[in-house]
């Protein structure tokens, strides 16, 4: 490999970025020139990414596409992607193209910043996942959240600035916590290099702590019950494109991180705490399911039930079995596509009709077929109607939970009946029905926004299908995360590894009751 | 041939989907949106569209009767196209099917086709693949078959309808996803179908989208089959855990080492393959509507009639049979399980036959009927006598879809009238409709060598020499149905067609069907008469092992089949007395003192209510499921999000440093500077720590 491949994904939005900065005035023409660099940007960076697809070996679970190089002293620029964070990569590239197009007409005050932000956002966000030094990607990952506290706390609604705060105090608080085990972590293990940090072994005492610090922070992000409050205002504000984005990829950085530090890292107490993730991600799966019933804010509801399906992916990558880890990663890339999908949908009854409150609209099914089918196929395929892509991750989380522990997963299939109360009842709310007179002019989807629609309907069917490539892709790495992972927990503790007689139950109703 | 079978209704469904969206356009062209207004605009914008109503569609649907919404609008564009397309693709498949049938049935060539991987995951492995067995090969048949007619009838029924297109693609697609259960080679190809048959079934039941009451029917059917489907589920999960695999022949190959295992559940370890089945009947219970699951059926038919014989009778409800019978290797090790399938079995025979009784809606005594047939079916498989159960829902198929056909021509002429206290005299009007109304009753009845004659009174048998200790109940219960059966039929005939005409303009102007509908009639009233007789040897005779051979699978104490060939005389006759019974009942009341059941519900106030309100299954789960999932979703967003975790969280810390910052700075500006600059403090110090860390190293 001649040139440095990774380097040229992630940087190139910035190249993208600083291109912009250079058009001059605020006429359209300024504003046509950025959307059109922007769209050829995430248009090249995506085109350059789908050549490591195709170069990544997916037999091998090392890290590819390796670039290493001295940089701050201590720190070295080291990046590369194995299994578990090449289809991040990749939902990344690809879902930009669609965010750049469907803020085409949408946005048009402040266009360039728009565009840049959105380019800065790619850059860092193709960074997290695949910084290979935790400096590095500890910069990659908080810097994610500048741009992203722009797009809402500039192009947001009205409680924008809400939110936006909302949103910034979660974070503070998690990341505060994960700098600090961070540090830790170099004073004990001398380098930040992360391949290096995962076979290290850290001593148990300190893995505890060091564990929870890292959970504080992916928590909020994923976001887990109960720090998942900022989710529904941040979404109900963000912009439709900026929904997309924290939808479908940074609410996935949580789940890549329990994947490449908690797990590997910190296998010991990822097994020790593993009833608190599923207590958690049981509560979250219920709870939020309950809450998106009463919801009267669309973009709500689909935030609500985006924290019900993170349920599934804690649950299963905590499960410590092939399946659930696998579908773990396999649920994030399709709740990406998916819900990312859906809250394109809103956007496009939001751009005619501004606003997003569900009693609003009603019977849209009589002037918008064509979206009305659309809707119907992502309103599936979230309630894991197989065949889609979202029954393939959760019936996967489930299958290898339930290996683990029966009480839990049987907790969670609920989630597989409230979820198709919600969002069959939000469907018949919009779309069924006689014509409200309010929305009587309506018009179906344009050119524009069937071509966003078109690959997501494709790929979600698709990955509901034959999920073997992205299956494929990250099975060498799973397999190998986990085998550490058993030969860590079986080591110190093999009493306890025996009773697979699955032990639980008990903790998982406290806390929904405490909370009333 | 069998990719074919399957495949060819998806190709149809597809290209019908096609057409329905192109015509929809046509109808509505896309329109870009306006260009984005800043957030602050929103109710100028609202109200600036909002007096520009077109009206062409819109108020005007309002009626609550099936099909009286669509006379303003004009068909869509290849609607012809479309039912010609499906219903030749669907023809083709029939042919298929029965040519398979023989194939496989009588010269024994079992088949499996593999087509895809579809999941792998560590030791998980399933496969898209087709499994051709006698079982397959008989629902094969019975779905193509009512399919290809119902489609035909549908070209008629539907004529008036402007969105054909639409309502070709969803049969369609119903019947490719009810051969994909059908041929499922694993349990979680099974759950693909299953799960999709629902879907359709909730597309067909809302096809009405402007019926409030079609929407919420269909809602209810997919919750409901969810609920059903969670168990489902579960059990699919707990056989990988015990199994390792979820492919039939692993599964059953494995299935006796897992005999007198227990698994973990809530404290309790009880024997792990009676769970499993259990968790898998419940997926049966709600798919075939059988007691506690059941409410979501009569609702069902809120959807186009044709609609409901096809799902609602033929195929799609006798899933849950089919899937027992699938997994016989695991039932009959699992004698626990069988007790309960027979006791549900019997209770919806019994139950769902009680509330047939006192129903006025012509579409619903079929569907309670049809609830209470299904029992019957599972009685059979508690009982061990698996055969007999297929072939009841195999003979079932044909006289209940026609029963429902029939019901539908008689909606059809009575302009879309479904009550039958409104009807009245028909026989003279639609003598065609009235004919084969008449047959299917009498197969449903069990009137002597039609075809429900034999496969009901088999099953009668069966519960009767049945050896577990539900039986003898599920005996009581089915044989009583069958008196109430015949009863509830009956006065379903005599209140229809016989008597006087309740409203002479309707009873005027009723006309009979179009030839399209017709023929499928015609040929079910066929099989309703003829599905018997021939095939009792291979179903319930001595034929069944050589018909059936691996596909079902008998224990080793299991006679049942051969002890109903030793039944007393007088037990054999019971079923055709009861019939007999509830016939002269029937005609009692309605033809020669129509006065008595007016008296006998006015006396019995109570009881009456108690049936005609369905048991109040409604009103007691909307009690203890509906509004306390609301409240409690309500309570856990208000107080739980709103009041404890964003109270004491990110609202209250936000207060306390408001009240801090309040006078120093502007809050707009202030967080994002503040955030920024935290940023920065962060790398700045942590960088600084590194230079100076790397120093003393």
């Amino acid at each position: 490999m001649s040139w440095p491949i990774l380097s040229v994904v992630t940087f190139l939005p910035l190249v993208g970025a600083l291109f912009i900065t250079l058009v001059r005035g605020n006429d359209n023409l300024a504003k046509n020139t950025a959307r059109w660099v922007a769209m050829w940007t995430t248009l090249v960076t995506f085109a350059i990414s789908l050549v490591m697809v195709v170069r990544f070996d997916p037999a091998s679970a090392e890290f590819q596409f390796s670039e290493n190089h001295p940089w701050l002293g201590v720190a070295n620029y080291h990046m590369g992607v194995d299994g578990i964070s090449l289809p991040f990569v990749i939902l990344t590239t690809a879902l930009m193209p669609l965010c750049i197009l469907a803020s085409w007409t949408s946005v048009q005050k402040r266009v360039k910043e728009y565009m840049i932000a959105f380019l800065v956002l790619e850059t860092l966000m193709v960074g997290t996942f695949s910084a290979l030094d935790l400096v590095l990607f500890y910069l990659f990952f908080e810097g994610g959240l500048i741009p992203m506290f722009l797009i809402i706390g500039v192009w947001g609604g009205q409680r924008r600035v809400y939110a936006s705060f909302k949103f910034f105090l979660y974070t503070l608080a998690g990341s505060v916590l994960m700098l600090l085990a961070i540090m830790a972590m170099y004073w004990e293990a001398g380098t930040t290099d992360i391949p290096a940090l995962m076979k290290h072994g850290f001593p148990l005492g300190m893995q505890k702590w060091a564990w929870l610090a890292f959970f504080a922070s992916f928590a909020v992000k994923m976001p887990m019950w109960p720090v998942h409050t900022w989710l529904p205002d941040a979404h109900v504000e963000a912009p439709t494109a900026g929904s997309v984005i924290l939808a479908a990829i940074l609410l996935k950085m949580g789940g890549y991180g329990f994947l490449r530090f908690s797990l590997p890292m910190f296998p010991s107490a990822s097994h020790d705490f593993a009833p608190l993730i599923f207590t958690l991600s049981v509560v979250a799966i219920i709870y939020t399911s309950l809450v998106a019933l009463m919801q009267e804010d669309v973009k709500k509801l689909i935030a609500y039930s985006s924290v019900a399906h993170m349920g599934f992916v804690t649950m299963g990558i905590f499960a410590g079995t092939t399946q659930g880890i696998a579908g773990g990663i396999f649920q994030m890339i399709s709740h990406g596509i998916v819900a990312g999908a859906l809250f394109l949908c809103v956007g496009v009854v939001y751009d005619r009709m501004h606003t997003r409150e569900i009693a609003f609209y009603g019977g849209l099914v009589n002037r918008m077929p064509v979206y009305a089918a659309i809707f119907m196929i992502f309103t599936m395929a979230n309630v894991g109607l197989p065949g889609t892509s979202g029954f393939v991750g959760e019936f996967l989380t489930l299958i290898g939970t339930f290996k683990n522990n029966i009480a839990v997963a049987f907790f969670a299939t609920f989630g597989v009946i409230l979820s198709a109360a919600y969002a069959l009842w939000l469907y018949r709310k919009m779309i069924f029905g006689t014509l409200k007179p309010a929305v009587a002019s309506i018009g179906d989807i344009g050119l524009r926004e069937a071509v966003i629609f078109a690959p997501l309907v494709v790929l979600t069917i698709l990955f509901g299908i034959a999920p073997k490539p992205v299956l494929d892709m990250s099975a060498a790495s799973v397999a190998q995360l986990l085998d550490g992972y058993n030969k860590a927990i079986a080591a110190p503790k093999t009493a306890e590894l025996t009773p697979i007689e699955l032990k639980g139950g008990a903790p998982v109703l406290i806390p929904v009751s405490a909370v009333r | 041939m069998y990719q074919a079978i399957v495949f060819l209704p998806l190709l149809g469904a597809i290209l019908a989907g096609l057409i329905a969206l192109a015509g929809a356009r046509a109808r509505f062209p896309g329109q870009a949106p306006p260009p984005g207004l800043e957030d602050n605009a929103t109710d100028a914008h609202v109200h600036h569209h909002a007096p520009s109503v077109h009206g062409d569609a819109g108020v005007i649907h309002h009626s609550h009767h099936e099909g009286d919404s669509h006379a303003v609008e004009p068909a869509a564009a290849g609607s012809r196209t479309a039912e010609l397309i499906t219903t030749t693709l669907l023809m083709i498949s029939m042919i298929l099917s029965w040519i398979a049938f023989v194939q496989v049935g009588f010269n024994h060539v079992d088949a499996r086709v593999p087509i895809l991987t579809w999941i792998a995951a560590g030791d998980l492995k399933i496969e898209w693949a087709l499994r051709i067995d006698t079982l397959t090969a008989v629902m094969l048949v019975v779905v193509n078959t009512v399919s290809a007619f119902v489609h035909l009838y549908s070209i008629g029924y539907m004529n008036e309808d402007p969105y054909r297109p639409r309502f070709f693609a969803y049969l369609s697609i119903f019947t490719f996803f009810m051969l994909m259960l059908v041929t499922s080679d694993n349990l979680v190809q099974m759950f693909f179908g299953w799960e999709g048959v629902g879907l359709a079934s909730y597309l067909l039941i809302g096809f009405w989208y402007h019926n409030p009451e079609a929407n919420a029917a269909a809602i209810k059917a997919f919750v409901v089959n969810r609920v059903g489907d969670f168990g489902f589920a579960l059990g699919i999960f707990a056989l990988f855990a015990f199994v390792g695999a979820v492919d039939l022949d692993t599964v059953f190959a494995q299935a006796p080492s897992l005999t007198g295992k227990t698994m973990w559940f809530f404290g309790y370890h009880p024997d792990a393959l009676t769970i499993i089945c259990l968790l898998l009947f419940m997926g049966a219970m709600g798919k075939s509507a059988q007691f506690l699951l059941h409410t979501w059926l009569p609702d069902a038919m809120e959807g186009p009639t044709p609609v409901s014989a096809l799902i609602h009778a033929a195929t799609m409800v006798t899933a849950g049979v089919f899937m027992v019978a699938r997994l016989s290797p695991l039932f009959e090790l699992a004698p626990n399980a069988q007790i309960f399938v027979t006791f549900i079995g019997a209770t919806t025979a019994i139950f769902a036959a009680t509330i047939g009784l006192v129903q006025n809606d012509i579409k619903r005594i079929v569907a309670y009927s049809t609830c209470s047939q299904l029992g019957y079916m599972f009685v059979a498989m508690g009982c061990g006598a698996y055969s007999v159960g297929m072939f009841h829902l195999f003979t079932h198929a044909f006289f209940k879809a026609l029963l429902f056909l029939g019901s539908g021509s008689v909606i059809h002429a009575m302009h879309h009238e479904q009550d039958i206290r409104h009807m009245g005299g028909l026989k003279d009007r639609i003598p065609y409709t009235y004919t084969v109304m008449i047959i299917g009753t009498l197969a449903l009845t069990g009137f002597p060598l039609t075809a429900g004659y034999f496969s009901k009174d088999a099953i009668i048998e069966a519960a009767y020499v049945g050896h577990n200790p539900m039986a003898l109940y599920g005996f009581v219960c089915t044989i009583a149905a069958a008196l109430l059966t015949s009863f509830y039929s009956w006065r379903l005939i005599f209140k229809t067609f016989h008597g006087e005409p309740h409203d002479r303009k309707h009873w005027k102007e009723a006309h009979e069907s179009p030839m399209t509908m017709l023929v499928p009639l015609g040929f079910l009233a066929a099989g309703s008469v003829l599905a018997g007789l021939p095939f009792k040897e291979v179903f319930a005779g001595h034929g069944v092992e050589g018909f059936f051979r691996e596909a079902l699978t008998f224990g080793k104490d299991n006679h049942v089949l051969e002890d109903m060939h030793h039944i007393p005389l007088q037990i054999g006759l019971l079923p055709t007395v009861m019939m007999a019974i509830g016939f002269v009942i029937a005609w009692h009341f309605y033809i020669r003192r129509p006065d008595i059941p007016v008296e006998l519900a006015r006396q019995h106030d109570f009881l009456y209510r108690f049936l005609l309100n369905k048991w109040y299954f409604d009103e007691l789960y909307d009690l203890i499921f509906v509004r306390p999932a609301k409240w409690i979703g309500r309570e856990l967003w208000k107080k739980g999000d709103g009041w404890l975790i964003d109270g004491f969280g990110p609202d209250g810390v936000s207060a306390r440093v408001l009240d801090v910052t309040r006078n120093v700075v502007r809050l707009q500006t202030g967080y994002l500077y503040h955030y920024a600059f935290a940023m920065l403090i962060g790398v700045a110090a942590f960088i600084t720590w590194f230079m100076f860390s790397a120093g003393m190293h």
